[in-house]
């Protein structure tokens, strides 16, 4: 749409205000200039509210560069200790049942020291939305080597590049539990592009959706970016990440649920 | 009013974990997260068995760290909510405590203490006093401990502990042992739904558009915020030991020597008692049921009369510490405790008494 055209619009009264939905609170985002984080809140708030949720739902933020995401978003939260946002989902899913929980992980929570208790929430089927960031790096620590941290990647504690042979292999976490029975829908998406946000925004919105029918647990994941961590400006980030996240992390649907 | 009270009571033959589990259910409980361990598992299963027959939800955990996060998420969302473990579990759950104590979040946590360090063993030990009393995770923080010396009172300090845990939005933990775990005695239980549940208003139940949202944290990254928790923390720990210190005693009007001992050795120190009374020694027992906090003051005046302490334990000697706080340095406090599972028999702290009172006026510490 050429400027022309868009003044001309909104001369004539098209609605183009892209208002901040009221699922989100007035507090500027933290977050690195370009970081997929503002971008994730904001679609599944935004779903939250269209879905109409708002005062059903109760969220668990983690450990990492979203430790505040609670400062953002406008619902009832908790905040957990590292990796424990799924134990904790599930304590409050269990006395709850009737609530849309949900967690908000980075890889270092989840992939690493929330490992354990990852797998075993969606390997009992708990009724919650798993929102899986992964930036293949620590954020907030300064930008070091993760479980997802591709081989040869380089980050602040493997300065010379991920060597796969005494460090392991990149943690594919989003494939590991589409194996679990208790799995119910498990989708790897991202938001580096216009399109990609609407596909994952659309994924939240099937998991909050499935949510209601207590078939098990929805794990969406969210391939982003980490200018910061990366040492990229925001567009080369994306750059990187279309040509060496995808191909190891490509994006799709993992289990999605038999059709009735 | 005793007996009224006790006409509604129902008088059963159980474990101590038994009891502790059923109290649970009649307390109101409505969620239970634990991880199998010895000596204590048969909680779980016992709560396991009675979950299909009874209002409660049990879900058996991955792992004592997940059971313990699984709590602050349940209580963080308003229900009333209790897991056990045993010594190397609740080591696991140090860092969860430390969380939960911070968020200020209410709950009851049992450690059915065996025998460290490290795996140890599953026979009863009273070694964990330092790590529940001091601290265990990292901060400053408290629990309120209660220590049970019989089967009845691991049944009445589960209601003791929900009450004390929502009244002041703070983990209670109840320090008991393997002994009084596995041991069966009469238990009068109180009647099912007689201790009344709010769902508080900071829970996190979902929020309406009336109020601004319920945040469970204990992140306050600015220094001052987190030095304000603190204080206020710090405040409530004080108005907890200003009201909440409970204590025994037993002989001790006329004692020369105060024996000090909690849980089961509290109540092999009361044999010890009997038998130096007999033996014409004039010995007293003063037992803490409240561990934190911690009876310093009565403690304190006691020192005034007697002509020395003798602390029983079993372990290397921990509660002796406060003991030995309290008194101050007016009368000499001794020592005696088996370790590693080995539980005192009251003719040997009676061996110890004996040496003392034969010795009585002349007394040091330096045997300590």
């Amino acid at each position: 749409m050429s400027t022309d055209v868009l003044t001309q619009e909104l001369q004539q009264g098209f609605d183009c205000v892209y208002e901040k939905p009221d699922t989100l609170t007035d507090t500027r985002f933290h977050y690195c200039p370009g970081c997929g984080h503002g971008v994730a809140h904001r679609i599944l708030m935004e779903t939250i509210q269209e879905l109409g949720i708002a005062e059903q739902t109760v969220g668990v933020a983690p450990v990492g560069c979203s430790v505040f995401a609670y400062h953002y978003m406008n619902i009832d939260m908790q905040e957990a200790a590292h990796g424990r946002a799924c134990a904790v989902a599930t304590g409050v899913k269990r006395v709850l049942p009737d609530r849309y929980v949900f967690t908000y992980q980075g890889d270092g929570d989840l992939a690493a020291i929330g490992t354990a208790e990852t797998i075993h929430a969606v390997n009992r089927g708990e009724n919650i939305l798993i929102v899986f960031i992964n930036n293949a790096i620590y954020g907030m620590t300064g930008g070091q080597m993760a479980p997802t941290t591709l081989a040869k990647m380089v980050t602040s504690t493997t300065p010379y590049g991920r060597e796969t042979d005494w460090i392991g292999f990149p943690l594919k976490m989003t494939d590991l539990v589409a194996h679990l029975p208790g799995a119910y829908y498990v989708t790897r998406q991202a938001v580096h592009t216009p399109n990609a946000v609407r596909k994952a925004k659309k994924a939240i919105r099937n998991a909050f959706e499935y949510q209601k029918l207590n078939k098990g647990t929805c794990f969406v994941e969210i391939v982003s970016n980490c200018p910061s961590g990366w040492k990229m400006n925001p567009s080369d980030s994306n750059k990187w990440l279309e040509e060496n996240m995808l191909p190891f992390y490509p994006l799709g649907d993992l289990k999605v649920p038999e059709k009735a | 009013m005793q007996e009224q009270i006790s006409k509604e009571r129902e008088i059963r033959l159980m474990k101590g974990n038994e009891a502790l589990a059923e109290a649970a259910i009649r307390a109101g409980m409505h969620a239970y997260f634990g991880y199998p361990i010895t000596p204590q598992s048969e909680i779980l299963e016992y709560l396991t068995e009675q979950m299909p027959k009874r209002n409660f939800k049990v879900l058996q955990a991955e792992s004592e760290v997940a059971s313990i996060n699984m709590i602050y998420g349940a209580a963080g969302a308003g229900a009333r909510v209790m897991t056990t473990s045993s010594s190397p579990g609740i080591s696991l759950m140090q860092e969860g405590l430390s969380y939960i104590a911070s968020a200020e979040l209410p709950c009851v946590v049992a450690n059915v203490v065996r025998g460290g360090p490290g795996l140890g063993t599953i026979q009863p030990s009273q070694g964990d006093y330092f790590q529940a009393v001091k601290g265990g995770g990292h901060g400053d923080y408290r629990l309120i401990v209660l220590a049970p010396n019989s089967v009845q009172e691991m049944a009445d300090f589960v209601f003791d502990g929900f009450r004390l845990a929502e009244k002041y939005r703070n983990p209670v933990m109840i320090l008991t042992d393997g002994a009084l775990g596995q041991m069966m005695e009469k238990v009068a239980l109180p009647p099912e739904g007689s201790l009344e549940h709010v769902v508080p208003e900071w829970a996190t139940v979902g929020k309406p558009k009336t109020r601004e949202p319920n945040i469970i944290t204990s992140l306050f990254i600015e220094p001052e915020k987190m030095q304000a928790v603190n204080i206020h923390l710090q405040k409530k720990y004080k108005t907890i030991e200003e009201n909440e210190i409970r204590y025994e005693e037993y002989h001790t009007e006329d004692a020369e020597i105060i024996l000090t001992a909690f849980g089961l050795s509290s109540r092999l120190c009361q044999k010890a008692v009997d038998l130096a009374r007999e033996a014409g020694i004039k010995v007293g027992l003063l037992r803490p049921i409240t561990l934190f906090p911690f009876p310093y003051q009565r403690i304190s005046e006691l020192a005034h009369d007697a002509k020395a302490f003798l602390t029983v334990e079993m372990n290397a000697g921990q509660m002796v510490e406060d003991v030995r706080l309290a008194v101050n340095g007016k009368k000499p406090v001794f020592f005696t405790g088996k370790m590693g599972g080995i539980i005192p028999s009251p003719e040997e702290i009676l061996a110890k008494v004996e040496e003392m009172a034969a010795n009585i006026n002349n007394l040091t510490e330096v045997e300590r």
